[in-house]
Order: C-alpha cells, then sequence, then structure tokens
C-alpha cells in the first residue's frame, strides 16, 4: 500500500479514537469541564502533560532545531525540561492545594484583588493566544505535508476536530485524549529513531548511539565536528552563543515554562497533593523520553546530511533528497556550475526561504530566484530531519504514516490545550468573577462551551492569517510567562509579605519591560531599527533570553513595592499557612 | 497541627528544596553552561562531558530531582501527619 492510503487509514482511526474518547468523557458540570472533575491519576496526568506539553514544534522541530544548531540547541534542551523541576518543587504542590481551577484564580484570591485577577487574565490570554495561533498553523502545516491538502483547509480539519471535543469533553475530553495522543506520538517518534540508531551505529538506545562509533570506529560526534569544522562550521558540539545568552535563555524557557498557564492548570486536576508533584515527575519522565531522544536524531541526520551531499554530483542524489526538493524543503543552486552539491556555512538564498520559480535547471534540479551571494548552494528546512528518517532509514511507508499521526497528535493535544485555558479564562475568570457572581453551574458550563467555540474560532483565524508575531512565538510567550506568573505564583507562596501593591506592579514591571524588549529587538515595531540590532542588545541577551531579565525587574519591583506598603490582611496570610500544609486539598477543591 | 509544628514541617520542607535546587543549578547552569568548556576536556565515551550534560544529563538529573522529592515528601508529610 502506498503511503498516501496508509496516511488515511491511520490518521483516521486516531481521529476516531480521540472523538471516541471525547463522546465517552463528556463534562457534566464545570468542574469537570475545568480541572476533569480533580479526579484523573497522577500516571494519567502525567501521560496527558506530556502531551499537552509536547506541540508539533517539539515533535517535527526540536531534532531540526538542535542538527543546525549543535551545542546552543541544549537551550531547548534543558530549559524546556528544567522547568518542571520548578513546577514540581515550587509551584505544583501548593496550586494543587490552594484547589481552585485557574491560574488567576490564584493570583486574585492571594493578592486580595481583582486587578491583578485583571493583570493575569490579560497576561494568560495573551500568552495562550500566542502560542496557539503557532498550533493551528502546525496543524494545517502538518497535514499539508501528510495529506497533500492545502495548509488552511488542513487548519479547517484541525479545527473541527479540537472543537468537538474541547466543546463536549472540556478537561476531562481532553485529558483523555491526550492520554492517548501521548502513547500516538511517543511511538511515533521512537520507532524510526531507534531504527536510525541502528543503521548508524549498531546501538538500538538512541540516547547512547550517538555517543558511540560507527562501522569505522571513530566516534560519531568527533565525525560530525570534523566534518563540520573543515567545511568553515562551527563544531557540533561548541556552539556559537555567547556564554551569558545561553544562560539567561535557558533560564527564560525555564520560567516561562514553570508559568505557562496551559500548563499549571493541568495540576490541578489530580485529587490529591502529593498527586500533583508525582503527577510533574511523570510528566517530566515521558517527556525526557523525547527530549533526549531529539539530540540523538540531530546528531544522526546532520552526519548523514552531510556524508551525503557534500560534493555528491546531483544526478547521483538518493531519492529522497529529489522528493523533498519537489515539496520545497529542499533547494540546490548549483553557484560554481560543477554540478554537485556544496554545503558551506551562511544561507543559501536571500530571504529565509526559497523562492520556487517554474521550471527546471541544467540538471533537473527546481529553479530558485532568490540564490544568495554566499557559496553554500544548498537550502536544507530543518524540519526535515524528523520528516524523512523514516525514508533516509528505509522504513516501509506504515511507519511514515506514523509519523503524520505522531505529528498530528501533538500539533492538536498542545492546540486543545491551550484553548481550554482560553475558554476557562473568559467563561471562569471574566465572566463569572467579574460580572456574573451569581450564575448557576449550569449557566456557566454553557458559557464555557461557548468559550471554546469562540476560542477555536479565534484561534482558526490566526491559523490562517497568522500575525507577524507568530515566528516570535518563543521569546514571546516563555518570555511573557517568566517575567509575569512564575515571580507572581512563586512570591505568594513563598512569602507570607508579599501584599496586593508588590505583586500587581511587579507584575506590571515585568510585562512592560519584557513586551518592551522584544517590540524593539525582535519585532522591530518601536525604536529606530539601526539601534535595535544584536550589537545593541543590552548585556548581549538576546530577545529569547530577556524574559529572565524581565523576571528578575519583577522580583524586585515586587520586593521594593511591598516593602513601603502595608502588609496582606489576616485571612489572606492564613490562606499562605494553609496552602503550605498538603493536607485537606480533597475539600479545598469544592467551593 | 500547631504552629510550631507547621514553622517546622515548613523549615524542612525549604531545607529540601535548597539541596535540590541546588544540584538543579549545577547540572544545567553549572556543567551544561559555565563550565562546559572545562568539562569538555573530558570524555565519556564518545561524548565531550559539558555536551553531554547540556544535551542529556542535566535531563536525566531534572527527572531523578523530581522523584526524590516525591519520595521525601512523602515520608516528611508521614512525620508530621499531614499526608493523605
Amino acid at each position: 500500500m502506498g503511503i498516501q492510503t496508509w496516511t488515511f487509514i491511520i490518521v483516521g482511526i486516531t481521529f476516531a479514537l480521540y472523538i471516541g474518547i471525547a463522546i465517552w468523557s463528556r463534562a457534566k458540570s464545570t468542574k469537570e469541564f475545568y480541572i476533569a472533575g480533580g479526579g484523573v491519576s497522577p500516571l494519567a496526568n502525567g501521560l496527558a502533560t506530556a502531551a499537552d506539553w509536547m506541540s508539533a514544534a517539539s515533535f517535527l522541530g526540536m531534532a531540526g532545531i538542535i542538527a543546525f544548531s549543535g551545542y546552543d540547541g541544549s537551550v531547548y534542551l534543558m530549559g524546556w525540561t528544567g522547568g518542571y523541576v520548578l513546577l514540581a518543587l515550587l509551584l505544583a504542590p501548593y496550586l494543587r492545594k490552594f484547589g481552585k481551577f485557574t491560574v488567576p484564580d490564584f493570583i486574585g484570591d492571594r493578592y486580595y484583588s481583582n486587578v491583578a485577577r485583571t493583570v493575569a487574565v490579560v497576561a494568560a490570554l495573551f500568552v495562550s493566544f500566542t502560542y496557539v495561533a503557532g498550533q493551528m498553523r502546525g496543524v494545517g502545516v502538518v497535514f499539508s505535508r501528510f495529506l497533500d491538502v492545502e495548509v488552511n483547509t488542513g487548519v479547517y480539519i484541525g479545527m473541527t476536530v479540537v472543537l468537538f471535543y474541547a466543546f463536549l469533553g472540556g478537561m476531562k475530553g481532553i485529558t483523555y485524549t491526550q492520554v492517548a495522543q501521548y502513547c500516538v506520538l511517543i511511538f511515533a517518534f521512537m520507532v524510526p529513531a531507534i531504527f536510525i540508531s541502528l543503521m548508524a551505529t549498531g546501538n538500538p538506545i538512541p540516547q547512547l548511539g550517538f555517543g558511540s562509533a560507527g562501522e569505522d570506529g571513530v566516534y560519531l560526534l568527533d565525525k560530525l565536528d570534523g566534518l563540520m569544522t573543515e567545511l568553515g562550521f562551527t563544531a557540533y558540539t561548541d556552539g556559537t552563543k555567547s556564554t551569558t545568552d545561553v544562560f539567561f535563555i535557558t533560564a527564560a524557557l525555564m520560567m516561562g515554562t514553570a508559568g505557562l498557564p496551559h500548563v499549571i492548570i493541568r495540576f490541578f486536576t489530580v485529587p490529591k497533593v502529593k498527586d500533583a508533584r508525582k503527577s510533574a515527575g511523570y510528566a517530566l519522565l515521558f517527556i525526557a523520553i523525547l527530549y533526549t531522544t531529539a539530540p540523538a536524531i540531530a546528531v544522526f541526520a546532520r552526519t548523514n546530511l552531510m556524508e551525503t551531499v557534500q560534493d555528491t554530483p546531483y544526478k547521483e542524489i538518493p531519492s529522497w533528497f529529489t522528493k523533498w526538493e519537489d515539496t520545497g524543503l529542499i533547494a540546490w543552486t548549483d553557484k560554481n556550475g560543477d554540478g554537485k552539491i556544496q554545503y558551506l556555512p551562511g544561507s543559501a538564498v536571500e530571504g529565509k526561504k526559497p523562492e520556487f520559480v517554474e521550471g527546471r535547471a541544467e540538471y533537473g534540479q527546481r529553479k530558485i530566484s532568490n540564490p544568495s551571494m554566499t557559496a553554500n548552494e544548498l537550502y536544507v528546512d530543518r524540519d526535515i530531519t524528523v520528516l524523512a528518517n523514516p525514508e533516509i532509514a528505509g522504513l516501509p511507508n506504515w511507519i511514515i504514516a506514523l509519523v503524520a499521526a505522531g505529528g498530528l497528535a501533538a500539533a492538536l493535544s498542545t492546540a486543545a490545550g491551550l484553548l481550554l485555558v482560553i475558554s476557562t479564562s473568559i467563561s471562569h475568570d471574566l465572566i463569572k468573577k467579574q460580572f456574573a457572581r451569581d450564575i448557576s453551574d449550569k449557566k456557566e458550563l454553557l458559557i464555557a462551551r461557548l468559550s471554546a467555540v469562540l476560542a477555536v474560532i479565534v484561534a482558526g483565524y490566526f491559523g490562517i492569517n497568522p500575525p507577524g508575531f507568530v515566528a516570535s512565538v518563543v521569546a514571546l510567550a516563555f518570555g511573557l510567562a517568566a517575567s509575569s506568573f512564575f515571580p507572581a505564583i512563586v512570591m505568594g507562596i513563598f512569602s507570607k509579605r508579599m501584599n496586593r501593591e508588590g505583586a500587581i506592579s511587579g507584575m506590571i514591571a515585568g510585562l512592560a519591560i519584557t513586551t518592551y524588549y522584544i517590540a524593539r529587538f525582535k519585532l522591530q515595531w518601536i525604536g529606530n531599527p539601526e539601534t535595535s540590532t544584536a550589537k545593541d542588545w543590552w548585556f548581549g541577551i538576546s530577545p529569547e533570553g530577556f524574559g529572565t531579565v524581565g523576571m528578575l525587574v519583577n522580583f524586585a519591583v515586587a520586593l521594593v513595592v511591598s516593602g513601603f506598603t502595608s502588609p496582606p490582611p489576616e485571612n489572606v496570610q492564613e490562606i499562605v499557612e494553609n496552602i503550605r500544609i498538603p493536607s485537606g486539598a480533597g475539600d479545598a477543591a469544592e467551593h | 497541627m500547631d504552629a510550631s509544628q507547621r514553622k517546622k514541617y515548613w523549615r524542612e520542607n525549604l531545607k529540601y528544596l535548597s539541596i535540590l535546587l541546588t544540584i538543579w543549578f549545577l547540572v544545567s547552569y553549572g556543567f551544561g553552561i559555565l563550565l562546559v568548556d572545562e568539562l569538555n576536556t573530558i570524555r565519556l565515551g564518545g561524548f565531550k562531558l559539558g555536551f553531554w550534560f547540556a544535551q542529556q544529563g542535566s535531563i536525566y538529573v531534572f527527572v531523578l530531582l523530581i522523584f526524590v522529592y516525591v519520595r521525601l515528601m512523602n515520608k516528611l508529610d508521614k512525620k508530621y501527619e499531614v499526608n493523605e
């Protein structure tokens, strides 16, 4: 059977499974809709959190980012896993004990202020919308890659599926579909990885494989370092970013991870405080399986690419190369006219992507209109690292179809988790808490469902018409979460003295300075572009890493302001006393 | 649970946190970033040690840290009879 047929069959089966789970786990109350009734086992929550966390970018993009940035890619590996240690040790157990539905719930109650709640809602909506726009686009891209449909059609299909189970099941439906989605995505990621590792080194465990030697007895990493330095690249294990920048980016990603509302909210769904700790452990374990495999795939793919293409005549190139050239993920221009491929440092094209024009050039390669002046002849889209794996390893068609299903599972599970945060923010934090305090549970549930529909439509709109800032999702979403929620929640738990004035001014200061920095240095929306280049970065910190500075500013402002204003009232100090003691969490959720 | 017991429980918790977070900092920011060049002179099979910590080792330690914390806290909760 062909790849297409297999893809339709496997994707069809997984979608039927997700919808079946959604019907079986319909939510009947707001508590079920918001936090799955608080009855999810730590293991199931760990699986769901892992699927929620790992997006299309983790599944398809991560290995590619590392393959093309070597040591510099470590910021994502450490940043997106180390945050779970902070979650498990500093946030999750206490927020679970607090026992409400959302992050703004905690901020609003702990800082006895509707202003604080509103700041938190706005930040939560902003972070989630930024993030989800990229996910819906991701769903569309995955569809278009594997099923040969337009990206926009893919977005519509994705919207329909997510809508179905978010509308019916809320958190309950999402949780159990995420459990299924984790199984699909990890299987789809690991099977090709194991085969590739076997092929490259004879070791079936990729994590060990990339530290061992190939058939020629040379360690794989040494070989890759050698290949790269010979051609003028920086050695794979060295990296080009400054130590300061690596430090700050890693920190921003860690604190951002710990402050992302769609991750935090998952820990409200388990029955007890100790379950919250345990499920954070499971979540990181399941995430680590993929995150420790990705750097191995990266090394295999990069080595394979360098060895296969370097100075190889285009006529003799393997078929996967021309296949991905046809989809536009690879482009080759014969700059020196020798008919062979030269893969060298520097971008092969002007701008970000090759612009293909009609017709074929001398050797049958596709023509592009924007080759650059560098000697590098080859453009490679980094997504290819994971996409082309099964073909490079010569795996059967059904495994290629499985990778498609895995990519879709990763994109859908993350989109659904984010959409739930958005709909909860609207129905619970805005409508219920600000405007209609005494609406019945039934009405609130209806509003929650309608908000979910609205959220899907808005997210779909952004997926089809991606705003300019989607490319900066990482810097924005993590920077904002790190500079707003993380400090506010940590101080809310660990300092009894932190008061309303301190927390609000801290959050606003952190958000403001981070937004300013990203708007200026990443998006170039404000300020003179000529004084907003990498040379002008403060202390050499890139916009991706600036969330760390925003976080420090938040802490500093909050501590100073709270020192000059009156301490929080008795009953709030009691809340803090209370969340530090694990027992009695079950009752707290019944509010 | 009276106030002094609460305080003691909290202080022990903070002690665990500071030890575990020190290790957390050391394996990632320490071994993986600040000391990476020094550690890269040491080999672990085909890996340079600093590179290994940045792309593998730190993640393994993170997972371990959480499960160690789970164990420590479960014991502590029992000791102070605040477990469920």
